[in-house]
């Protein structure tokens, strides 16, 4: 593909509204679209996207390129992969940016061997090569142990950025922006992985992502009945209950408790971890936590260098200890 | 008709070896390996092998381990056929070595599945723990142009289609495909099996298929790279961390609370 020009966000707009994750392209885009000397869009799917389209362009877009199909008004990923990819060959954006969510995870890749370039996984960070008109992305690797700066050596210039990594965009309604219908011819016989059935088992009460406080559980329980004694302590705190790999690993919990690189990423304002080491790949997902408190026998272990405070110690005494003293400075 | 099942798989330098082994070599900006630790094969390609064999367990299928690389210790790679896969194919070559570049590693593999008449199901880790990239699978299932489902946790086979059990962020979603398939599969699924006795004996005797890259039909244009790593680092964590200790582990939990009230994080 030719040189291309223009930075392109991909854009989720469910459920009519941009997502928080589309918030945070659009600040990272703002940035490089300006020191690139480039435009900033946002590409949005769906059926219904007249009220995202403007949201985008508060958030500082200047231009949104509504693909607007029935087919497209759920995820589906071979329609979605159908759609970007005839968009991205028309319009020949410089960068394309995408969130590395659930969905990302399976789009950024899959888009990027379709157009024939690169991708930089999973960045916490971008900025720009002026000079050489150049995406510069940090990302973490080898489960966090290191980061490494990558480019694209092709374009258009693929990164796909960690949620959360960046804070959301700021809305100002004076801002301008066009939209510009932009037309697919999808066919529901392009859909090859059919989605069957959906089963949640996620716990009620406040979702990991979105809780202030996290109590997460680690390898050093033991067993699944501690977990308890974390629900006990989150309820104190009104928060929610989080654990490490090994933990789901055990079987202690479900898969949709796991905090880390292959897990969730939370940004709590308090995230206590009890029995937990603190391997790289764990603060993969939690390391945007503003205070890490830690409960951990081993004075050595890991989690000690990532945390605000720690207590060295059994966790079978330091937590009811720490539980009641809680309950009673929350009650008084 | 037997299934005919492709794995692919990496060999990784140890994602458990201690901290303080962990290096980088400033000139080349790449990984030391440490010494006197042995690689091992990628943790979720371990279980991509346990799901290929859980189909084998069940119904008439082979199992054909591929992987790519410079530099192989072949008791480590031959981990797979030990716990019951059928035949282990290594591509191997100076030139194959840029564990970076997904975009290179995704061809050689693709080119190495049509040389092996295809597959009609390939099953791989959804990533690997040096670069966590997450895309050779993807990208050999768009090369192939072959139907994709990631993250699975529970793979089967059924009248011609695969059905996976798919991870997604509050609980799974069943999801079916058409074979020919690429799945990828994540640690929910479990845990591989262990080596049988008779498995590493029989593994001995096996040898694995060996190709370099001019057995592979390879198109320049799609073996140029596509990602340029101009740095790596270790990062510095400047976190001091405050240690509560009172008379007894009970005490700390209560003064832990009291230090949190007091530093008005609650």
């Amino acid at each position: 593909m030719a040189d291309g020009t223009g930075v392109l966000i991909i854009g989720d707009a469910a459920g009519g509204e941009l997502s928080s994750t589309t918030l945070e392209l659009l600040a990272a885009g703002q940035k490089v679209a300006a020191d690139l000397g480039d435009e900033l869009s946002v590409a949005l799917l769906g059926d219904t996207l007249d009220a995202a389209a403007q949201q985008a362009i508060a958030h500082g877009a200047q231009k949104v390129y509504s693909v607007n199909h029935p087919l497209l008004a759920n995820y589906q990923v071979d329609l979605y992969l159908a759609a970007l990819e005839a968009l991205c060959k028309d319009i020949a954006p410089r960068v394309v940016l995408v969130a590395r969510t659930a969905e990302g995870r399976e789009l950024a890749p899959r888009l990027a061997f379709r157009l024939g370039v690169g991708l930089a996984q999973d960045c916490l960070e971008i900025s720009v090569d002026a000079a050489e008109k150049k995406l510069l992305a940090n990302r973490p690797v080898y489960g966090g142990n290191a980061i490494a700066v990558v480019s694209c050596d092709q374009t258009p210039q693929i990164a796909a950025i960690r949620p959360k990594a960046y804070e959301p965009a700021e809305a100002d309604s004076s801002r301008q922006g066009e939209v510009v219908s932009f037309p697919v011819e999808l066919d529901a016989t392009m859909v090859r992985a059919q989605v069957v059935d959906t089963v949640i088992e996620e716990a009620e009460g406040i979702k990991l992502e979105d809780a202030r406080v996290v109590i997460s559980g680690g390898r050093g329980l033991g067993g699944p009945e501690p977990f308890a004694q974390l629900e006990e302590l989150a309820k104190v705190m009104g928060g929610t209950v989080g654990a490490s790999r090994a933990a789901v690993d055990s079987g202690w919990v479900p898969s949709a408790y796991q905090v880390g690189l292959t897990g969730k990423t939370i940004t709590p304002d308090l995230y206590i971890t009890v029995a937990i080491s603190g391997a790289s790949q764990h603060m993969a997902g939690c390391s945007g936590a503003k205070v890490i408190v830690a409960i951990n026998k081993d004075a050595e272990a890991n989690i000690f260098k990532e945390a605000r405070y720690g207590v060295v110690g059994d966790w079978e005494s330091v937590l009811p200890a720490l539980t009641a003293a809680l309950r009673e400075l929350t009650q008084s | 008709m037997a299934i005919k099942i492709g794995v692919l798989a990496k060999q990784v330098i140890d994602p458990e070896m201690p901290m303080a082994a962990f290096r980088i070599d400033g000139a080349s900006k790449k990984v030391v390996p440490p010494p006197n630790i042995p690689p091992v094969v990628n943790g979720f390609d371990e279980n991509a092998v346990e799901a290929a064999l859980r189909i084998k367990d069940t119904q008439e299928a082979t199992v054909t381990v591929i992987s790519t690389g410079s530099a192989f210790a072949l008791d480590v790679m031959k981990k797979p056929l030990s716990m019951g896969a059928d035949e282990l194919v290594l591509l191997q070559d100076d030139s194959f070595e840029n564990s970076i570049d997904s975009f290179m590693t995704a061809q050689l593999l693709a080119a190495a599945v049509r040389k092996l008449e295809g597959f009609d199901l390939i099953i791989c880790g959804r990533q690997a723990s040096d670069w966590d990239n997450a895309q050779v699978p993807l990208g050999v299932a768009e090369i192939l142009g072959m139907s994709c489902i990631s993250l699975g946790k529970k793979v089967d086979v059924v009248d011609g289609k695969v059905r996976v059990e798919r991870i997604i962020p509050d609980g799974y979603e069943v999801v079916e495909a058409p074979l020919p398939a690429v799945v990828t599969v994540s640690n929910e699924l479990g845990q591989p099996r262990y080596p049988t006795l008779r498995g590493i004996m029989a593994a001995t005797r096996k040898k694995p298929t060996i190709w370099s890259a001019s057995d592979l039909e390879l198109e320049s244009a799609q073996s140029a790279p596509r990602i340029t790593l101009r740095d790596m680092f270790v990062p510095v964590s400047d976190q001091e961390c405050e240690i509560i200790e009172g008379e007894d582990a009970a005490d700390s939990g209560r003064l832990l609370a009291l230090k949190l009230r007091e530093d008005k994080v609650i």
